[in-house]
């Protein structure tokens, strides 16, 4: 009998800081409002000083692990995908196996490729877990990117992340099936040991973002012989509220399919946890028998591209023991600039 | 400075809240200890280590305005001693909150935080923070 | 065990002294009190030094033998032992002195305590006094040494309505003490509004509630009473002392309100000398913040639990109150070095027992206290004190 691969459980975190693009605006000379508007952003999410992807990724599996009943020994492998990893060599993964106490059998790596490090790490444990290579595996995408001050990145770059656990018992959304598309595209990237990343302007538009999500999606629904109209929800790598909006309506994706996880207008692009957020938020209100598009867009370039089934133990899935990415929107704090530019430590301190 | 060990040492304590229960009194602990401080050599051989389930109040609170440097960038914040429901009592900073927001009484739970790090090519050390829980169940 | 008195005192100025090093300052105070005793050199057979944390301060261990070598005493290969209990370093050193003359072990030996503060920045500083409460569990937490004590004065507060003008009225009678003492590092008179309207430390703590750094040594010098008379005119019986420890991090103490330690140590001294709170005249308390003044006035037993800022807003522990409380001006306004306070709390109560306090004289003061702390309660000494 086929095993039926999915989602047991999910978790995510938001920190609760925000900023507006007009803000960032007043202080850069530009018109931030038009930046709001043009981009479909209207406040991204910012670290307090003493979070970063690790805490995140700590987080937002603890908050997976809340509302399951899984033993955490039985995980047998955790992938955290970012490209803010605290550590140039020494994984987050390795800490958030001790946060949710799955350590010491289990094995850990980091993933890296820009904005799809997560669902790359979704991937990997659908292949040990269909295997039969392990019982759970968790996968995570979190981020706490940085734009550089002045550079219209500086608008969008965000904090966040979601975590999944993949396994083939009660899985509350069976993953029937996924595409990927990559190519060698140098759009976005960041050298070792530098503090912001570099873009090709508008060359991460067309030839990167738009093409490799095109093509992802495309291939997906040609594999799985479906259309738009097959999908409740969709949710698209979403750097900002403009371009996964676009990808939507060229696909021939309504309004009411992608609201729900179109989550950049209020957190900005959270990266590697842009699609594993926006897809907790549609697993928040999804009923048993919702089928869900998610196609994850990493710079450098590939993508990612999920069918997602919601089975009826999403019904039983205890949500309410972890907060939903609705509640981690409450309680927000608007900063100034300053505060801001402190908190993600722009500014030089005296003393190094 | 290294003092990777003397921190590693202790992240069961602080990332997961690993405490003791005393099998000869019945007493709970926080952090770990060697013996309980009641039954002394009673109690080798029947110390249980077990995990604070992380809720608790707020026991006395004040906001530091004069940090030590690692702490610099949060100034002024909040440290509060905070009493686990099972009893034991912490030190730890109160976040994600107005100072307004919490007092005496105050209930809270435990989340992971970065608490230092030894310089920008240093070790990050993690531990236990508390942020206040929302009036609803969650 | 033989009776024991202080024969000789003396002590620095307390303050920034740029100009004097650890070694210098220690044996300063020393040869005041040797000067004082009339004794010479080849009569002290050990020295014990009370010093917190000159490892970290001036990066000098082994203190002992540093003050022996400088003292001119290691020629003679004079004993010499260093004792720490972070703030209870002086008194600690005291009650070391005092158990080995009346042991009979010794005859006259001096006890010192020093401190060098100002050659590190006042972060280092700030790091360094924190090393006095749990590192692993307060201070890596967040947990400043004054964030501590504000833990303590917000508590007090919440459970025994103690009012920030009532913590406001420790500092400014200390600053009026201290007006009157020419060897305190503070000796202007402040307002209730000086001290409230100060920078914030940690709520409700205030910088002037708190005491500063400082640098600085006191010493004395004791001897089996039975001989005191002839080295000095007015020789101080030390009739009492006692000590206790408690748990290291405040929030594992029965009532961060009380400090046990100082309660069992007084216990301790008060049987020995079989006398009660009520014989004081004089109490030389640990202030290093003004909540730890209201909890020592409390826990010496001199006013009821919750009592001590009533008491104090009330006048009761002025120089002319119920009980004379820091007529030196306490660690707040005198200064507070931390290995040399324990020591230099004795050399006020010995002047004041021996008539010699000026202005700030207590009247027919015949009994005194010293009251000396370590961390936030760990450590307490206490000894008392009668003129002979």
């Amino acid at each position: 009998m086929e095993m039926k691969v999915g989602i047991v459980s999910y978790g995510a975190y938001v920190p609760r800081y925000r900023i507006t693009p007009e803000e960032i605006g007043r202080v850069w000379g530009v018109d931030g409002k038009a930046m709001s508007k043009g981009l479909m952003i209207n406040c991204k999410s910012v670290p307090s000083p003493d979070e970063d992807t690790i805490t995140i990724a700590v987080e937002a599996s603890r908050n997976m692990m809340r509302r399951c009943s899984v033993n955490p020994k039985e995980i047998g492998a955790i992938y955290v995908g970012s490209e803010s990893h605290p550590y140039s060599v020494k994984p987050t993964g390795t800490v958030v196996a001790e946060a949710i106490e799955a350590a010491p059998d289990l094995t850990v790596a980091d993933f890296e490729f820009a904005c799809k490090a997560g669902t790359a790490a979704i991937q990997t444990c659908m292949g040990l877990v269909g295997s039969g290579m392990v019982k759970y595996g968790v996968a995570v995408g979190a981020d706490t990117s940085q734009g550089a001050p002045g550079d219209a990145l500086e608008y969008s770059a965000s904090a966040g992340g979601a975590a999944f656990l993949i396994g083939s018992e009660k899985v509350i959304a069976t993953i029937d099936q996924t595409y990927s598309y990559t190519t060698d595209t140098p759009d976005f990237w960041r050298r070792e040991g530098q503090m912001y990343p570099r873009h090709g302007g508008r060359f991460t538009g067309e030839p990167a973002y738009f093409k490799h999500i095109m093509n992802g999606a495309k291939g997906l629904l040609e594999r799985t012989g479906s259309t738009a109209k097959d999908y409740t929800y969709a949710v698209f790598h979403q750097p900002n509220g403009k371009f996964p909006s676009r990808v939507a309506k060229q696909l021939g994706f309504g309004d009411a399919q992608v609201r729900t996880g179109l989550l950049a207008p209020i957190i900005g692009n959270t990266y590697s946890g842009a699609v594993p957020l926006g897809l907790a938020a549609i697993l928040d209100e999804a009923k048993p028998g919702d089928r869900i598009l998610a196609v994850a867009y990493g710079s450098g370039a590939g993508s990612d591209a999920f069918d997602i089934k919601v089975t009826d133990e999403i019904d039983k899935y205890a949500k309410g023991k972890a907060p939903t990415v609705k509640e981690l929107n409450d309680n927000l704090k608007f900063l100034d600039y300053a505060t801001y530019a402190k908190f993600r430590g722009k500014i030089l301190l005296g003393g190094e | 400075m290294a003092t990777a060990p003397r921190f590693w040492r202790e992240n069961p304590s602080r990332y997961n809240l690993v405490g003791f229960k005393c099998n000869s009194c019945g007493r709970y602990y926080f952090p770990r200890r060697s013996i309980c401080p009641v039954c002394h050599r009673r109690s080798v051989g029947k110390i249980e280590e077990v995990k604070m389930k992380g809720t608790g109040k707020i026991f006395s609170i004040t906001e530091v305005h004069d940090a030590l440097e690692e702490f610099t960038l949060q100034k002024p914040y909040l440290v509060a001693i905070v009493e686990f429901d099972e009893g034991p009592k912490v030190t730890g900073q109160v976040i994600d909150c107005e100072p307004n927001d919490v007092k005496i009484g105050t209930p809270v739970r435990a989340t992971l935080r970065k608490l230092s790090e030894e310089g920008p090519s240093g070790i990050i050390h993690y531990g236990y923070k508390f942020v206040p829980v929302k009036e609803k169940a969650p | 065990m033989r009776r024991v008195a202080v024969i000789g005192i003396g002590d620095t100025e307390f303050g920034e002294l740029w100009d004097n090093s650890f070694r210098e300052i220690g044996i300063k105070a020393g040869l005041m009190a040797v000067a004082d005793a009339n004794i010479t050199a080849d009569k002290i057979e050990a020295l014990y030094v009370g010093n917190m944390s000159a490892g970290r301060f001036i990066e000098q261990e082994h203190i002992g033998a540093l003050i022996a070598d400088y003292a001119g005493l290691a020629r003679d290969n004079v004993p010499a032992t260093r004792i720490e209990a972070a703030g209870a370093s002086g008194g600690l050193a005291l009650r070391q002195g005092f158990t080995a003359v009346a042991a009979g072990m010794h005859d006259i030996v001096v006890v010192g305590g020093a401190e060098k503060m100002t050659d590190v920045s006042d972060e280092e500083s700030a790091m360094i006094q924190s090393s006095a409460a749990d590192q692993e569990w307060e201070t890596v937490l967040g947990a400043t040494f004054p964030a501590l004590h504000a833990l303590i004065a917000k508590r007090h507060m919440y459970e025994h309505g103690t009012t920030r003008e009532q913590l406001a009225d420790v500092a400014v009678k200390n600053h009026k003490n201290g007006s009157m003492n020419p060897k305190a590092q503070f000796q202007r008179e402040i307002t209730r509004e000086i001290v409230m309207g100060s920078t914030m430390v940690a709520s409700p703590l205030r910088m002037f509630d708190c005491a500063p750094s400082s640098d600085g040594a006191a010493a004395v010098v004791l001897c089996p009473l039975e001989v005191a008379k002839n080295y000095t005119e007015v020789p101080v019986e030390i009739i009492g002392s006692g000590q206790a420890s408690d748990t290291l991090a405040l929030h594992h103490r029965k009532d961060i309100c009380t400090m046990e330690a100082t309660k069992a140590a007084a216990k301790r001294a008060f049987a020995m000398a079989n006398i009660t709170h009520k014989d004081v005249d004089v109490a030389e308390v640990h202030d290093n913040f003004t909540i730890s003044e209201i909890l020592a006035i409390e826990d010496l037993g001199f006013f009821k639990k919750g009592e001590g800022g009533k008491a104090t807003e009330a006048g009761l522990t002025g120089v002319e109150g119920e009980i004379a409380v820091n007529t030196s001006g306490g660690l707040k306004a005198r200064g507070d070095p931390i290995g040399a306070t324990g020591l230099a709390q004795v050399v006020e109560i010995v002047t004041q027992l021996r008539g010699k306090a000026g202005k700030r004289q207590v009247k027919d003061a015949a009994v005194g206290l010293t009251h000396n702390v370590g961390g936030t309660g760990a450590t307490a000494v206490v000894h008392l004190f009668r003129r002979v």
